[in-house]
């Protein structure tokens, strides 16, 4: 095991997301609130070098971070699988003007889900991302988080992609309960 | 029983001159123009580095600003759209109402129609009132703008005010020649950011 992966497994992965985001030089956090990433989303909340932005649904986000990158900032959008769907139309401006893009999916009606409206979408996840041309990134171990964000941020800002981090269920533990 | 209507006040104000003495003095404003007839008011007044022409995203426009708006808090950040893309987005308004970011200026050229599709009726016609959701929305006496006159007693806050500035100018639904606009994203994206930041790349 190495120092990072015994490190991730003492503290919860969001403060090594928020460590990797703060050095990547992340200025602006869109999201709409979500269980999965509630951890992260308050650690980026807490921080005064970063602008949290609460969204009233997910397209937005998308267009909050094409004029982040537009005006010479950095920015991560932070949405649970379920949101998605509505952010399709809006990725056009991402894959027309070939602007980074680093997104987090935290995952419902994918592993062990009990409660059968999140099944669709939650299924639907990851085609319809590889629809509108962003790159996936699965991750379902809470101890390569962190290093599947910084590799993601590093393919997004410097290669100039799309590029989203499927964050399992199995890590975030959500959905148990019908 | 049904309210009876008042007949609206006749409009007066043409869009691409409206656009054109807004544009007059916008100084090193940044401006993204909304989806549609918008896109050729902007450039009627001359192409310029620092705007950007979306193209697509209809109710895209608002939340692209706001996110330009963040990153360059030192400079004015305009949006100029139309009723219908603001009407695809309207959450926006409930979002920079929230945030207040007070270099982002929203004008809404209300023709009360979709121009670019055949002049379908918007929301707006049958009553929907844009300047009322911006004010429950957290932004500061929005304007509603119906005539030259009132764009002019307006001019100075679309630049000066303190944001979220938001007005909603009254035009007719004639429109102005379809220019030639760059339309691909990638250059219009870079030029723009260039303009931004000051930097390639």
């Amino acid at each position: 095991m190495t120092m990072a992966k015994a490190r991730a497994k003492a503290r919860h992965w969001s403060h090594d997301v928020h460590a990797v985001l703060k050095k990547a030089d992340v200025r602006q956090v869109a999201y709409v609130p979500d269980g999965g990433l509630a951890r992260l989303i308050n650690l980026c909340n807490a921080d005064k070098k970063m602008h949290s932005v609460v969204l009233t649904t997910e397209e937005e986000g998308v267009a909050q971070m094409a004029g982040a990158w537009l005006g010479g900032q950095r920015g991560v959008f932070l949405t649970q699988s379920g949101g998605v769907g509505n952010c399709i139309n809006m990725l056009s401006i991402i894959q027309e003007c070939r602007i980074p893009l680093l997104a987090m999916v935290s995952m419902r009606g994918q592993w062990g889900e009990a409660f059968p409206w999140q099944v669709p979408m939650g299924q639907a996840t990851t085609a319809a991302l590889q629809a509108a041309n962003v790159i996936v990134q699965p991750v379902d171990r809470a101890e390569e988080v962190a290093e599947t964000v910084e590799a993601a941020a590093r393919m997004a800002y410097d290669g100039h992609r799309a590029v989203a981090v499927i964050v399992s269920q199995r890590i975030t533990n959500s959905g148990r309960r019908g | 029983m049904a309210a009876r209507k008042t007949k609206p006040a006749a409009v007066t104000l043409e869009r691409r001159k409206a656009v054109t003495r807004i544009l007059s003095r916008r100084g090193d404003a940044a401006v993204v123009t909304g989806i549609g007839n918008a896109v050729h008011d902007v450039a009627s007044c001359g192409d310029d580095a620092r705007n950007m022409y979306l193209a697509g995203i209809m109710g895209g426009a608002s939340m692209v600003a706001f996110g330009v708006a963040l990153a360059q808090p030192k400079r004015r950040v305009l949006v100029i759209t139309g009723d219908g893309e603001l009407l695809a987005g309207i959450g926006s308004l409930a979002t920079i109402g929230v945030e207040k970011p007070k270099n982002l200026a929203i004008v809404v050229l209300d023709n009360q129609a979709y121009g670019a599709t055949g002049n379908q009726l918007t929301h707006t016609a049958a009553g929907v009132d844009l300047v009322g959701i911006a004010a429950a929305s957290g932004f500061a006496d929005p304007a509603l703008i119906t005539d030259a006159a009132g764009l002019e007693a307006a001019m100075a806050d679309i630049y000066d005010r303190p944001g979220p500035y938001f007005a909603v100018l009254k035009v007719k639904t004639v429109t102005g020649s379809r220019l030639d606009v760059p339309r691909d994203g990638t250059y219009v994206s870079r030029r723009f950011r260039a303009a931004m930041t000051g930097r390639e790349g």
